[in-house]
């Protein structure tokens, strides 16, 4: 029996968008009024990114699972599971409880028997941030995280940040300021930086804070504040500045100047670049 | 005027990325999974004398463990063991892990653990027993320099003029050495494949930048036809060039798969990252420049040699570039290569012109410190207005109005020309320029066009999207000559059983599958002409193809929407639910008679401590002149791309071997330094842009390079500025200005 992976057999996921996803688009909220000089374009961000992504995904996967195991399969002889604890956690606010091996990390815990793979695993030493989750309203390294001491503790994921079909406002403005490309960090940047905002209420200090006199709370973060607590997120495509944007955007409401414009010709006329008549070397 | 094109449009995939849904390689929920450790080897040369697996095998959950001693060997393919003919492709010599008892390289892959989960398979790792005859390995090229040799003698370009004499007659001339180290491209996302047989027929979901490649790569290991092989991977998460060619992973997880009968998982550690694919090459240049006194270029020679492995001739053609950049009569550049017991380098962001023209523009600003002559004029009065090589005019080159609106935006003039002398309160403050330049390439591609009745349309095309933007750009396009808003527009790529498409790589394939889809679309364009003019009182009857467009569900005369025929009633009055177009766009043979490329001016500040002598990157314009932009905001993302990756390899990224055990002493991301957030401060970019419909109908030039390449010499100028002291060798760290 093969397995047939061609999802263009279910016309139904070819369909364009459905009235779910039309009213998920229409609430991407739009977090700041636009000023003169300031983008000009906010961007079109196309319900087909999470529409039919997800449902193509979804459909290779349900295709997948059907998956019976060959007869000659080669099986271990020994223990499947070692070493086994039971811990009672609730990730992105359900209950759940898992039977596993006392060396799982919460990020192994996550990706390979939760099936939660939107948390990154990057270097599995703690390292690069890209499989940062929120603990217990802190931001974790979930690779450095034994699942076995998580007992009772809160866990949100990437998954678990937007309010049901509601993007959560930082994955938006990560959309519209284009704070990654490959996406492969941004799980754990969007973890980091909602936690951020919670470390800005309560006041608390960083390497860059210049003034560890006040006992301030609220605080407000200048850009060099928001890329040193934003640098143990590594992000090799190098999108620090939409980052650090759209974290501004929702930390202050401050609209980021834009960064980039086409040359018009008036200005290139201007140049009077002189013809000249290069000999040919 | 366009609906899509050169307007911002935020990804398609972006939702699919905030949320978690997006999907690589190894996150694929496949039943029955079994998990692949990898063991390395402790020693950089010689042979394994043992190797036990015993104690590991009888771990719990161990499945079966492969070595060299019982991996099966698969028969070399038979179109790679002739001797290569006259252009025929090299054979290939990649290395192949668990074929040999051979030690080539300091962590080769030894051994293969299959166990029931991902823990039980590292912990048995450890419990291989290996013992050695150990050699002596050589890894520092800079102490083999004397040996060596031109790779590819018969394709080495000849000199250009008579540059030994002209040099020696210039009135000006500096010579200088320049050295790069082992950089590694340090993707987040580690590279790994998922692999299972059904019958003889395998499917794997990888990670790679070209799902062909590694589709002919896995057929001829296991010698089945490649209609055999699916290789799927719709997401990547950074590549650089580190998955251009196929690496050592794919074939052993599906080799094992295939032993076992289970679907197999096999990811590298961030360690194993390190050996197990290539890297941009430690690099060694000498250039010497003469000039007239008016800064008039006399002659330029550029020697190269990068480090290669003892198996594989890599060159990273360092040269190639810079031989064009300027008008100068007499140039001579050569590129040499030496064996290391290290694994083969491979293409990496940018491969040999960053690092050519981090030697080249280096030495333009120590020639201007010669001269005395501003190094944004030197570059002007030096400019190529045609190709110096060839005589060939350019397709399009605005690199002369980068340079002007990059210096007047910087604030340029207002630089003062001797080092040490501007400050920012007691922060020493350098300004540097460098030229960037890149090739404006296109390679054959194919898409295949879907237009249905009910006026949606699915495109496809097995390129891949490592995160430059693909699947927006794809979309625009589509939808710009569709006539359809892109909502109704769905782009799929990475994945075998599209039609064939280009590795992405060269910053090639928005140009290649871009223009695919373009004349696909021209192409539904004329088959709908063709089924409205069956009518006798069709209101195109007279028209031209070329006057024709699709806006808004209706194929009608450009700009004069009153001749329209609706398509979706012309398509089912016809009883056609669909329509298919499948298309291979390849470069016009107008090319032949330009030069073509891409350009860009960058100009850079840094503040350097004056204490701690630590260099921060405060300030970059960006001035890119490469054809049309499609997407203003992902094309600007790329040129930052370029610029972090600039910063990295000028400032801080080096891959350190013990060159005792030929050993690889950082390989993590604690000890392999690349840019953090808080290394980025203001980055800018201006597009110059330049209308070229030479390159390809729409006028795309490549970006994703170019926005790197003169940056690392752009810092080393504006270190040198700041501080009045020349580094030749990458990276710049502080030590190294004390």
């Amino acid at each position: 029996m093969e397995t047939e992976l061609d999802y263009e057999l279910h016309p139904e996921l070819n369909t364009a968008l459905s009235e779910d996803e039309k009213e998920l688009l229409s609430q991407i909220p739009e977090l700041t009024e636009l000023g003169e000089g300031r983008r000009k374009f906010l961007g079109q961000v196309f319900a087909s990114g999470l529409g039919v992504f997800a449902l193509q995904l979804l459909a290779q996967e349900e295709i997948l699972a059907s998956m019976k195991a060959s007869e000659d399969a080669v099986f271990a002889l020994e223990a499947l599971e070692e070493n086994l604890v039971a811990v009672k956690l609730k990730i992105n606010g359900l209950e759940k409880t898992l039977n596993l091996d006392s060396r799982v990390s919460l990020l192994d815990a996550l990706r390979e028997r939760l099936a939660l793979t939107g948390t990154k695993k990057g270097c599995d030493q703690g390292q690069c941030g890209a499989c940062t989750v929120i603990v217990n309203g802190r931001r974790v390294l979930s690779c450095l995280t034994l699942t076995a001491t998580c007992e009772g503790k809160e866990i949100t994921t990437v998954e678990g940040l937007a309010r049901g079909e509601e993007l959560h406002p930082m994955q938006a403005a990560f959309i519209k300021h284009d704070g990654f490309q490959c996406g492969y960090c941004t799980p754990g940047q969007l973890c980091s930086a909602v936690a951020l905002l919670q470390e800005a209420k309560n006041g608390e200090a960083s390497h860059a804070t210049v003034s560890f006199q006040t006992n301030a709370r609220n605080l407000k973060l200048s850009d060099e504040e928001i890329r040193e607590r934003m640098s143990g997120n590594i992000c090799r495509c190098g999108a620090y500045p939409g980052i650090v944007a759209a974290i501004q955007e929702v930390h202050k409401g401050k609209e980021t100047a834009q960064t980039w414009r086409f040359v018009s010709n008036e200005e290139i006329a201007a140049l009077n670049l002189e013809e000249k008549t290069d000999e040919i070397v | 005027m366009p609906r899509y094109i050169g307007k911002e449009m935020s990804r398609v995939d972006g939702i699919a990325k905030v949320t978690g849904k997006a999907k690589y390689a190894a996150e694929f929920q496949v039943p029955n999974l079994a998990y692949g450790f990898i063991v390395q080897s402790t020693v950089g040369k010689g042979t394994i004398k043992s190797i036990d697996t015993g104690e590991a095998s009888r771990a719990p959950g161990v499945i079966r463990i492969y070595t060299h001693e019982n991996a099966p060997k698969p028969a070399p393919p038979k179109s790679t063991e002739l001797k290569p003919q006259d252009n025929a492709p090299e054979r290939d010599k990649s290395f192949r892990a668990l074929q040999t008892d051979q030690i080539f390289f300091n962590m080769q892959p030894i051994a293969l653990v299959l166990a029931e989960s991902f823990e039980q398979a590292r912990y048995a790792a450890r419990l291989v027993k290996t013992t050695y005859n150990e050699e002596k390995p050589t890894t520092n090229m800079e102490v083999a320099l004397k040996t060596a040799f031109v790779p590819n003698p018969q394709r080495a370009p000849k000199p250009r003029g008579n540059p030994a004499q002209a040099l020696k007659s210039s009135p000006v001339k500096i010579e200088a050495e320049y050295t790069i180290p082992i950089e590694h491209h340090n993707p987040m996302e580690p590279h790994g494949a998922i692999a299972f047989w059904e019958n003889e027929k395998l499917t794997i979901f990888d990670k790679t930048q070209g799902v062909y490649t590694v589709r002919r790569h896995l057929a001829t290991s296991f010698g089945i036809p490649e209609e055999n092989v699916r290789v799927i991977s719709p997401f990547v998460g950074g590549a650089f060039g580190s998955s251009l060619r196929p690496n050592y992973y794919p074939a052993i997880a599906a080799m094992a798969a295939r032993e076992i009968n289970r679907p197999v998982k096999l990811v590298y550690t961030r360690q194993q990252m390190f050996t197990g694919h290539g890297y941009r090459p430690h690099t060694w240049q000498k250039v010497a420049l003469g000039a007239e006194q008016n800064g008039k270029l006399t002659a330029i020679i550029h020697e190269a040699v990068n480090n290669s492995s003892t198996f594989e001739d890599y060159s990273d053609n360092t040269t190639n570039f810079p031989r064009s950049v300027y008008a100068c009569p007499n140039v001579d550049s050569s590129q040499k290569i030496v064996k290391t017991d290290l694994s083969t380098p491979c293409a990496m962001r940018a491969p040999g012109a960053v690092s050519g023209m981090f030697a080249l523009e280096c030495a333009m600003d120590e020639l201007a410190y010669a001269l005395k002559i501003d190094p944004l004029e030197l570059r002007l009065i030096n400019y190529a207005d045609v190709h110096p090589e060839s005589g060939k005019p350019f397709s399009s080159k605005a690199l002369r109005e980068c340079y002007q609106l990059g210096a007047e935006k910087f604030g340029w003039k207002n630089r003062k020309f001797e080092p040490r002398s501007m400050r920012d309160g007691r922060q020493l403050v350098g300004w540097g320029t460098a030229t960037g330049v890149w090739g404006a390439f296109q390679q054959p591609a194919s898409v295949k066009i879907t237009l249905r009745a009910d006026g949606t349309a699915h495109i496809a095309s097995a390129t891949s999207d490592i995160g430059p933007g693909t699947y927006t750009v794809i979309t625009l396009i589509a939808a710009e000559y569709l006539g359809l808003s892109a909502e109704k527009v769905k782009f799929e790529l990475g994945d075998t059983k599209f039609p064939r498409a280009p590795v992405q790589g060269g910053s090639f394939t928005t140009a290649s599958v871009g223009t695919a889809v373009y004349e696909s679309a021209r192409n539904i364009c004329q088959k709908l002409m063709n089924l409205a003019n069956k009518e006798s009182n069709s209101p195109l009857k007279t028209a031209k193809i070329d006057d024709l467009e699709m806006l808004n569900g209706n194929l009608q005369i450009k700009n004069n929407s009153s001749q329209k025929v609706n398509i979706s009633e012309l398509m089912r009055k016809n009883n056609l639910p669909e329509l298919i177009d499948v298309h291979e766009a390849k470069p016009s043979s107008e090319r032949q008679k330009y030069a073509t490329g891409a350009h860009g001016a960058q100009f850079v500040e840094v503040k350097v401590d004056p204490d701690l002598r630590i260099v921060r990157v405060t300030r970059v314009i960006e001035a890119t002149a490469c054809g049309k932009i499609m997407n203003p905001k992902t094309s600007h993302s790329q040129e930052i791309g370029g610029i972090v990756w600039g910063i990295g390899m000028a400032l801080t990224e080096a891959t350190e071997i013990d060159h005792r055990y030929g050993r690889i002493m950082n390989p993590n991301l604690q000890h392999y330094h690349v840019p953090v957030n808080a290394d980025v401060l203001n980055v800018e970019t201006l597009f110059v842009e330049e209308d070229d419909k030479i390159v390809n109908p729409l006028g795309i030039k490549g970006m994703g390079e170019l926005g790197m390449v003169g940056i690392p010499a752009a810092i080393a100028n504006a270190v040198f500025h700041a501080t009045g002291r020349r580094v030749r060798d990458l990276p710049i760290t502080p030590d190294k200005l004390l």
